[in-house]
């Protein structure tokens, strides 16, 4: 059948349903060219996947348990004030204000589903189970709203009850006029059917939320409803706030003051506001690179260039956690569905049998990848002939280069995270403020080359005391719980600093006091101006050609144990054997497909001499036979040829006809009227 | 972040000081207070003379800024396919206007082959033309009389010839809004191109002599100033302008060509050869192999975007009849001039989910559609849309729908986009909810099928579409009603010379449809006619005088082919 048509744009294929089940189950990488086990790889990669979504919702859920407990706690208490009918509520009643929360989201607005989701959900399990979610798409008039509005509330509450009476609502909620009074209406009547009804038996279904449980309105997005829209809401819901025990919570991208700039006072007036901040969307990253890239529970990871794109894509486009998220699968699929090796890239335990499993087809690629051909070639001649003919022997290697592989990040994050802790508390954070860019530049490059590094040296050495006890003190704690047995020697050697610092203390404040009476004993003998200049230069002197003081010495030696461990443990891993196996570093295909660039494509594509030529060849042809263009008999095929150009320009949106002249078209991009 | 900020507040202070200086100016040249101002002039002169090199400063390192974070995104790998992806905007877009004018001058020149128009008329003309500019710009010294003084300007900026060719219509042009002033029809096609060639490069060397002419008096940098802001000035009305564009008076119809139809035109267009067709061919073989990783990536939850040059119709085809023929997929042909949401969404509805009835909003058969794929696992759906971005799905709302639709877990959509500005559609809600992934396919192919619907200022309309749809329709029809349309048509062809002609009314018609034994009443006939109407084979017109008239909305060679094809087949 064919798709074209000159009556239809829609084209429905069904296939026979015997065929459909054969084609069931058959998402896999394909047949391709080079050999590998691509089920296997499939498998992998998808098991790492869940594994991955499954720790995302954790820190999501984490992190957004704060918040939750917040606004939990606000609904219990705005409601129990109805319920009990205490003064307050009694006098807010009178002045009619409706409850409401004001959450602050944030920019990142593509985020915000996830979080009004796990609200709604946690809301609905705990507080109450009527809960309208609005946007404001949906809500284009005050109509719309409450037709909106009670559909949900309604559904709600067939949900609750039984499915007994469904054809029963569903009558009445097509039918009922979208009214206030009908809510008010149908909340009494359900409140007082689970009162009054056998409680014994409701109780213990909907014990979790109290009788008469609060409503709440959700507004997804409260910038974008229509200020009109909202205030004929507020207003009414205002009105039967006395019966209703209505609860708004506000939706906010930009700044709480958004509520007042789009409500007039009369009507903000009426809602009695609290604030409510969500995490920020940069520290929600931090987590999330925190918990995804630096630990070793996952044995996928990620290249220092395509890391660098994924956060440029964040900072610089949107701020989505989402989209670094979808990044970062991207960044799994594409690793395993471009690495044959990519099988042994999984947990410990499974590697050795992987290993001994692997054909003599993935031996040879093996063979193939260029860190391992380095490794090879440092070895001496008799093992090099091994490895490149044993597949076995090569096996051997293979597993135990992957296992100092795993060693290696087992050690490189602690001692990141330590070097982040000295850095970071640096002025002017010439590592970065972020443990990810810190993770960024070990990645590039072997760190202690840089000058950044050199300075932030240079800056350590000058911390004082307290400072230091400090870092000392974290990194202890950060080695302890990496539970590395390789740095039990350097736990003891960090808390030997510790203690000897202790001991300094006392005799360092005798010194002190020492230098700093005798000085300003001579200062106050010398009262000449001359003199007194003088004598300040002397000390100053005196100052910087002292020996070092016990603590400088002590603080030097710190410094340079923490250099002695980035230099051996912060390795960039592509000096790495076997790097390839785990790391995906292909940044131009993330460009590709996340950070397209469409007009590049076509922009390139028509400076392309090959299309330019053919669009134009009018004018070539003309060239070639002066003739035919004198004789103004322009060759049918070549007009036909122009008039299709004229089109494909149109239809690309360079060209449009400009209505005031006939057969004249206006240019519209690159500087068009 | 804080690096745009500071430029724009550079640039506000560039568009402030300006108005600032041509207040005192004014009151400058009034001559009211001499001594006072000029101190405070020259302050701020040097104020401002300052503020414009931090400005450049600012855009330099501003430049800077964007190299590193287009570097940072690592361009600098290579891919193996597509010319967009790995290409910094910068090179891409890099001012290279003045060589480029003048090598396309010299290219014009070449493949006209006509060596006594070449550049040297468009260099001669310069010194003249600068010769003026000092002039010009004394003129222009306050602000209100440069904007009075407008179009005397704009006539002493253009060469000496023009200006002597323009010298005489111009009065004209004001009150003639068809008649434009670069196109004299008398004159041959060799000084024409001539002007447009002086045209083209009038723009940009031109003004940079004028502003670099050194001025005869006054202090240096005010002089400087001036001329910058003048320039900035100009090129602002410039580029606003609402006067008329020159434009040629040439129309296609004086070419002694007449309008080719659709179905001449794809002819014609089949005979001519495809350039490059075996380079095209392997690179449509390159993108065929990423199919079953469209099929995978579809699957874990992406969709998939195409764009690139060249119609991706064939590719996507080609995807769908190599992997989707074991599963159920829609077909969009975004281009199709009919196509609606509501028309996607209904063939869901009705063909997919085979659901009997309508729904009273596109919102509420789109949360229908979402509930019945979130029950049912098992239903997956593959959808191809050739042209998201066509004039009828790119609005809003259909986007919105469509987006969400596309965010169902077991419908995978796969597109194509076409227009240039195709990615403004989409703001950061709908993106996500699409959930792209971006490849370039640049195929080169031309648009054959898109660009059939398109109403092409170049192509006769209605011509080889109406003739089939007649040919269609009458062929399913009796053989009465046949000839009654025929006979129709043959009253309209004898009168096609009488431009006034209304139609034929009913009751002639319906004497003559008696005389030829093909009615026997007034009733068969007017059933007839109905027929005929919703088919659009007619138009019925009621005339000043109550009578009903009716016309077949064609044009008289398409009546007269179909006359002669129907003679054939009888």
């Amino acid at each position: 059948m064919s798709t074209c048509s000159v009556s239809k744009g829609c084209f429905v294929f069904k296939p026979s349903p015997k065929k459909r089940r054969v084609s069931q189950k058959t998402v896999h990488f394909g047949e391709r060219k080079d050999s590998g086990d691509t089920d296997l790889q499939f498998v992998t990669c998808q098991a790492l996947w869940n594994q991955i979504k499954q720790e995302l919702e954790q820190i999501q859920e984490d992190l957004n348990k704060q918040l939750l407990d917040n606004l939990e706690s606000f609904l219990r208490r705005s409601h129990s004030e109805f319920q009990a009918k205490t003064t307050e509520w009694t006098y807010r009643m009178k002045s009619r204000e409706i409850p409401t929360a004001a959450l602050v989201l944030g920019v990142n607005v593509t985020d915000h589903d996830l979080t009004f989701r796990s609200i709604s959900e946690v809301l609905q399990q705990n507080v109450t189970p009527y809960i309208a979610l609005l946007e404001a798409k949906d809500c284009t008039g005050i109509k719309n709203l409450m037709q909106k509005l009670m559909g949900q509330l309604m559904n709600c509450y067939i949900d609750v009850d039984s499915l007994e009476d469904e054809d029963n609502v569903q009558v009445s909620h097509n039918r009922i006029r979208c009214s206030m009074t009908s809510l008010v209406n149908w909340y009494e009547g359900v409140t007082k059917k689970t009162s009054s009804e056998t409680p014994s038996k409701k109780r213990t279904s909907s014990s979790r939320h109290w009788l008469s449980s609060p409503i709440v309105v959700i507004f997804k997005d409260m910038e974008s409803f229509t200020t009109k829209v909202l205030q004929d809401f507020i207003v009414i819901s205002s009105q039967h706030i006395h019966q209703l025990p209505l609860v708004l919570i506000f939706g906010i991208a930009t700044s709480p003051m958004i509520i007042h700039s789009l409500l007039p006072h009369s009507v903000s007036s009426l809602l009695c506001i609290e604030l409510f901040q969500s995490l920020s969307c940069k520290e929600h990253l931090s987590t999330v690179v925190d918990k995804l890239l630096l630990t070793t529970q996952f044995p996928f990871k990620l290249g220092e260039k395509v890391l660098q794109v994924l956060i440029n894509i964040f900072l610089y486009h949107d701020f989505s956690v989402q989209n670094f998220i979808k990044g970062f699968q991207l960044c799994i699929v594409e690793h395993f569905y471009s690495q044959p090796l990519s099988i042994l890239c999984c947990q410990m335990a499974d590697v050795k049998t992987r290993v001994n499993s692997l054909s003599h087809e993935q031996c040879e690629n093996v063979r193939r990848l260029p860190s391992f051909r380095r490794y090879v070639e440092g070895q001496v001649s008799e093992n090099q002939i091994a490895l490149l003919t044993a597949d076995n022997y090569l096996k051997e290697v293979v597993q135990k280069l992957l296992e100092d592989l795993h060693v290696y990040h087992e050690n490189y994050i602690p001692v990141l995270r330590c070097l982040h802790v000295l850095t970071s508390s640096l002025p002017k954070y010439p590592l970065g403020k972020q443990i990810r860019e810190l993770h960024c530049m070990c990645l590039e490059d072997q760190v202690w080359e840089t000058e950044e590094y050199e300075s932030a040296l240079q800056l350590a050495r000058m911390l004082n005391k307290s400072d230091l006890v400090n870092v000392l003190q974290q990194c202890v704690e950060i080695f302890v719980s990496s539970a590395v047995k390789e740095f039990d020697q350097t736990v003891e050697k960090l808390k030997e600093f510790l203690t000897q610092f202790q001991k300094l203390e006392v005799a360092e404040a005798f010194q002190e006091r020492d230098v700093s009476v005798s000085s300003q004993k001579e200062l106050q003998k010398k009262t000449d101006l001359y003199h007194l200049q003088k004598s300040l230069l002397e000390l100053k002197e005196s100052r910087r050609s002292k020996k070092l003081t016990k603590f400088e010495m002590l603080r030097f030696e710190v410094v340079d144990y923490i250099d002695g461990l980035v230099r051996s443990y912060l390795a960039p891993a592509d000096h790495k054997t076997l790097h390839e196996v785990v790391y995906f570093n292909t940044p131009s295909v993330l460009r590709e497909h996340l950070n397209a660039a469409p007009r590049i494509a076509l922009h390139t594509a028509l400076n392309n001499p090959h299309c330019y030529l053919k669009a134009f060849s009018t004018v070539v042809t003309a060239a070639e036979g002066p003739d035919a263009a004198s004789s103004d008999q322009v060759d049918d095929i070549i007009h036909a040829r122009f008039i299709r150009a004229v089109s494909e320009l149109e239809l690309l949106g360079f060209i449009k006809p400009s209505k005031q002249k006939t057969d004249h078209v206006a240019r519209l991009t690159w500087g068009g009227c | 972040m804080s690096q745009p900020q500071g430029k724009g507040g550079g640039a506000r202070e560039v568009k402030f000081v300006p108005d600032e200086e041509v207040v005192k100016h004014i009151a400058d040249d009034a001559g009211i207070k001499l001594r006072k101002d000029k101190t405070q002039l020259i302050v701020n002169v040097k104020r401002f003379v300052k503020r414009l090199e931090n400005i450049s400063d600012d855009e330099a390192q501003e430049f800077l800024e964007e190299n590193n974070y287009v570097a940072a995104l690592g361009i600098c790998a290579q891919g193996p396919v597509g010319n967009g992806s790995n290409v910094s905007g910068s090179e891409v877009y890099s001012f290279q206007t003045p060589k480029r004018s003048s090598k396309m001058a010299e290219l014009a020149s070449e493949l006209a082959q006509t060596p006594e128009q070449s550049v040297v008329p468009d260099h001669a003309e310069f010194p003249e033309k600068t010769a003026k500019t000092p002039q010009s710009s004394k003129h222009s010294s306050s602000n209100k009389v440069q904007l009075r003084s407008k179009k005397k300007e704009f006539v002493s900026t253009t060469p000496y010839r023009l200006r002597k060719r323009l010298a005489a219509p111009n009065p004209y042009l004001e009150s003639e809004s068809e008649y434009s002033a670069s196109c004299s029809e008398e004159e041959d096609e060799e000084d024409q191109k001539e002007v447009n060639t002086v045209l083209s490069s009038r723009k940009t060397p031109g003004k940079t002599k004028a502003a670099s002419t050194p001025p005869p008096k006054n202090t240096l940098t005010k002089k400087n100033k001036e001329d910058k802001m003048n320039k900035l000035v100009e090129e602002y009305f410039e580029a606003h302008s609402s006067s008329k564009v020159l434009t040629s008076d040439r129309t296609l119809q004086k070419l002694q060509k007449r309008r080719l139809n659709q179905q001449t035109l794809h002819d014609l267009l089949k005979k001519a050869p495809l350039a490059y067709a075996d380079e095209i061919k392997e690179l449509n073989q390159q993108h065929g192999s990423l199919f079953s990783k469209w099929m995978l990536q579809l699957n874990l939850g992406f969709n998939i975007v195409l764009y690139g040059l060249g119609s991706k119709r064939d590719l996507l085809e080609k995807f769908r009849t190599s992997v989707l023929q074991d599963s159920v997929h829609l077909v969009v042909n975004g281009y199709f001039p009919g196509i609606t949401v509501r028309s996607i969404l209904n063939s869901i509805t009705e063909d997919v989910l085979d659901h009997i009835g309508t729904f009273r909003s596109l919102l509420d058969q789109l949360e229908f559609i979402m509930k019945r794929f979130k029950e049912d696992s098992s239903l997956e759906l593959y959808v191809l849309i050739h042209n998201l971005d066509s004039q009828m799905l790119r609005g809003e709302r259909s986007q919105q729908i469509l987006a969400q639709l596309s965010s169902l877990p077991s419908i995978y959509l796969i597109a194509s986009i076409d227009h240039i500005n195709a990615p403004l559609m989409w703001d950061q809600a709908k993106l996500s909810l699409y959930n792209w992934l971006w490849y370039e396919t640049t195929t080169f192919s031309p648009y054959v099928e898109e660009t059939s619907y398109e109403n092409s200022l170049l192509v006769q309309q209605s011509g080889s579409l109406a003739l089939s749809s007649l040919m269609h329709v009458l062929r399913s029809l009796t053989l009465n009603a046949r000839g009654i349309f025929r006979l129709l048509a043959q009253y309209q062809l004898e009168n096609k010379d009488n431009s006034s002609y209304p139609g034929l009314s009913f009751q002639d018609f319906y004497q003559q449809c008696r005389e030829a034994f093909l009615v026997n009443s007034d009733l068969t006939l007017r059933a007839q006619l109905t027929e005929f109407r919703d088919h659009k084979l007619i138009r019925t017109k009621r005339g000043a005088d109550g009578v009903e008239y009716l016309l077949i909305p064609v044009d008289d060679s398409t009546l007269t082919d179909f006359l002669e094809k129907e003679d054939e087949d009888v």
